[in-house]
């Protein structure tokens, strides 16, 4: 199948350049909202128009039910879920497309993990290891089969600026830790967590590495060979992809060694009155009819960001960081949480304006055609650590540019002065 | 330079910023706390019957949004010297008015200022923090004894959904 997704390819110079943008022109919301700043790109993404028209076109022309039929259409359509699936693994750097498993989200990839793994490997006396930044997908699949096992969970602590220490790691990670689940880019602070690090301890400990990669994987280069991890999770529709579709990357051997998660058709090789043998990895994890159009569609959105590339990602994500961040330094009465390093962000800037409660801030803002987020970001643990019940999040990615930003700014100003007298 | 939405006007700011309500009340004869869990909006309302049983006064304490506060300040207002069953009929038409089955000009005469509420019908996932004093006092008025919280029953804060 030809490729369809032609995205703009700049350097990372030109890219942090935040006054040229000519990413927007393929994302038909933005096209058609030209006044909206769009920073809520961490809850989700805005969809390109090679993704949606990827969507219309499976169902054009390849749709019929994947994997059952021994007809043209049906082998088509197998054929698109495993392009898309080979496109997913290339992205996180997987041996194999057999590596990758579809699921609706990063939340189930993480629960089929918890239920699978979790229940094979823990016991009484030992130890998961998750961290204060985790989304709450990361935690609660963890809280509930701790609590099923009688094994203990155990938090790592950064910084206040969000980084880890190797006192922190070695500390927390020891003989009793049999899983590590940590994510890899901060939802909340935007920081990058030392996965490899994490990893090589977990690994010395012998414990699993789990990686939740829902917020990393639109926004950093991912490569599950050099993070040493055994799963990582992660979700479509945070990087340009349908909603209700998300993936979950594993070793070959550990993903044949786990038990099914969810039963039923599609996962089976043989099914007799008395039980069933399993389909091989990935199928065996994939039950029932998977939304082909979605998955299709969501590997073209990976391969728009390949396109896009990386280095230009990241550095637009850095230029968005430093200019959201040096024009709210300019407000002293709004408050930053994360690093003082602007380049830290990831696009992904936490703050609180003065003496008004974030959701005045985000419906003042949205007043303004400004889409940011308020609340506690499903990690309520790491508010509470920091010290707020809630706060205002602004996050970037690289179709957003200056102009964004400068409303974004000006709606601010619009908050304080309203609630000031100001006005 | 007016306000970017309808919802933060002059009168609710000028509620937030200057209560007259935000006290607690020394012989308040009931209280009751109501909570938005996902906001962090924790207001509790006190009030003060008089020997005839109507409501002699009203007060409110505790942290939230504006909305929730602004809100709470002006039904403090609008309670004073209403029987209890008054008082409930109001807390039923403010709710009728902040989820958009009535309009502010049909609210207006019974609400008066708090009519300037009525444009959150537009933000759904803000009618909790509107609402909260007046299902608080409404409960606390039915003889509640546990804390009330607005989002019993609603679909919870989405969050990033992954």
């Amino acid at each position: 199948m030809a490729n369809l997704c032609r995205a703009p390819r700049l350097s990372a110079a030109e890219a942090a350049n935040l006054e040229v943008n000519p990413y927007k022109a393929d994302f038909p919301l933005l096209v058609a909202n030209p006044e909206l700043a769009y920073l809520d790109n961490a809850a989700t993404a805005q969809r390109p128009a090679c993704v949606l028209e990827a969507e219309t076109r499976f169902y054009e022309t390849m749709n019929a039910n994947p994997l059952r039929g021994l007809y043209g259409l049906s082998v088509e359509a197998t054929a698109a879920i495993e392009e898309a699936r080979a496109t997913f693994a290339r992205l996180v750097g997987a041996a194999s497309p057999r590596e990758i498993v579809f699921t609706r989200n990063a939340s189930e990839s993480l629960n089929l993990v918890a239920r699978t793994l979790g229940e094979q490997v823990l016991s009484e006396g030992d130890e998961v290891v998750i961290s204060i930044l985790e989304h709450h997908s990361n935690l609660i699949p963890w809280q509930e089969v701790c609590k099923r096992t009688g094994a203990t969970l155990r938090w790592l602590y950064p910084s206040q600026e969000g980084f880890f220490s190797e006192e922190e790691i070695e500390a927390t990670i020891g003989p009793a830790t049999r899983i590590v689940s940590i994510t890899q880019l901060s939802n909340v602070l935007g920081v990058e967590v030392p996965v490899a690090a994490i990893a090589k301890r977990a690994r010395e400990m012998g414990a699993y590495v789990v990686v939740d990669g829902a917020q990393s994987v639109p926004h950093v280069p991912v490569d599950v060979r050099e993070l040493d991890c055994d799963l990582l999770a992660f979700s479509a529709h945070k990087a340009l992809g349908p909603f209700g579709v998300g993936a979950l990357w594993g070793k070959l051997e550990l993903l044949e060694a786990l038990p099914p998660f969810l039963t039923g058709g599609e996962m089976i090789d043989s099914v007799t009155q008395e039980g069933a043998v399993w389909a091989p990895v990935p199928h065996k994890f994939e039950a029932g009819t998977q939304d082909a159009a979605g998955i299709y569609a969501a590997g073209v959105g990976l391969a728009y960001l390949e396109e896009v590339g990386f280095e230009a990602i990241e550095a637009r994500d850095a230029a968005l960081g430093r200019a959201l961040m040096e024009g709210l330094a300019e407000r002293p009465f709004v408050e930053v949480y994360g690093p003082e390093d602007a380049n830290a962000h990831h696009g992904v800037v936490s703050f609180n304006v003065q003496g008004v409660h974030p959701h005045d801030v985000s419906s003042i803002l949205d007043g303004a055609n400004v889409a940011i987020r308020a609340g506690h970001h499903c990690a309520q643990p790491l508010l509470t650590w920091l010290g707020t019940s809630s706060t205002c999040r602004a996050s970037g990615t690289f179709y957003n540019d200056a102009r964004d930003v400068e409303r974004f700014l000006e709606a601010i100003d619009t908050v304080w002065s309203l609630f000031h007298g100001l006005a | 330079m007016a306000s970017p939405n309808q919802l933060y006007t002059p009168a609710l700011l000028e509620h937030v910023q200057h209560p007259d309500w935000n006290f607690k009340l020394e012989d308040a004869t009931c209280s009751h706390e109501g909570v938005n869990p996902s906001c962090g909006d924790d207001l509790t309302i006190h009030a003060r019957l008089a020997d005839d049983g109507t409501i002699a006064e009203v007060s409110w304490t505790g942290e939230g949004c504006a909305v929730s506060k602004g809100s709470a300040d002006m039904m403090a207002d609008l309670m004073v010297g209403l029987t209890p069953a008054e008082a409930k009929e109001l807390c039923a038409t403010f709710g009728e008015l902040v989820r958009g089955e009535l309009s502010a000009e049909g609210a207006e005469e019974e609400l008066d200022e708090a009519a300037c509420l009525a444009s959150i019908a537009h933000m759904p996932a803000r009618v909790k923090c509107a609402e909260l004093a007046w299902r608080t006092m409404d409960e606390m008025l039915s003889g509640a004894t546990e804390p009330s919280s607005t989002e019993d029953g609603l679909v919870p804060d989405a969050g990033d959904a992954r």
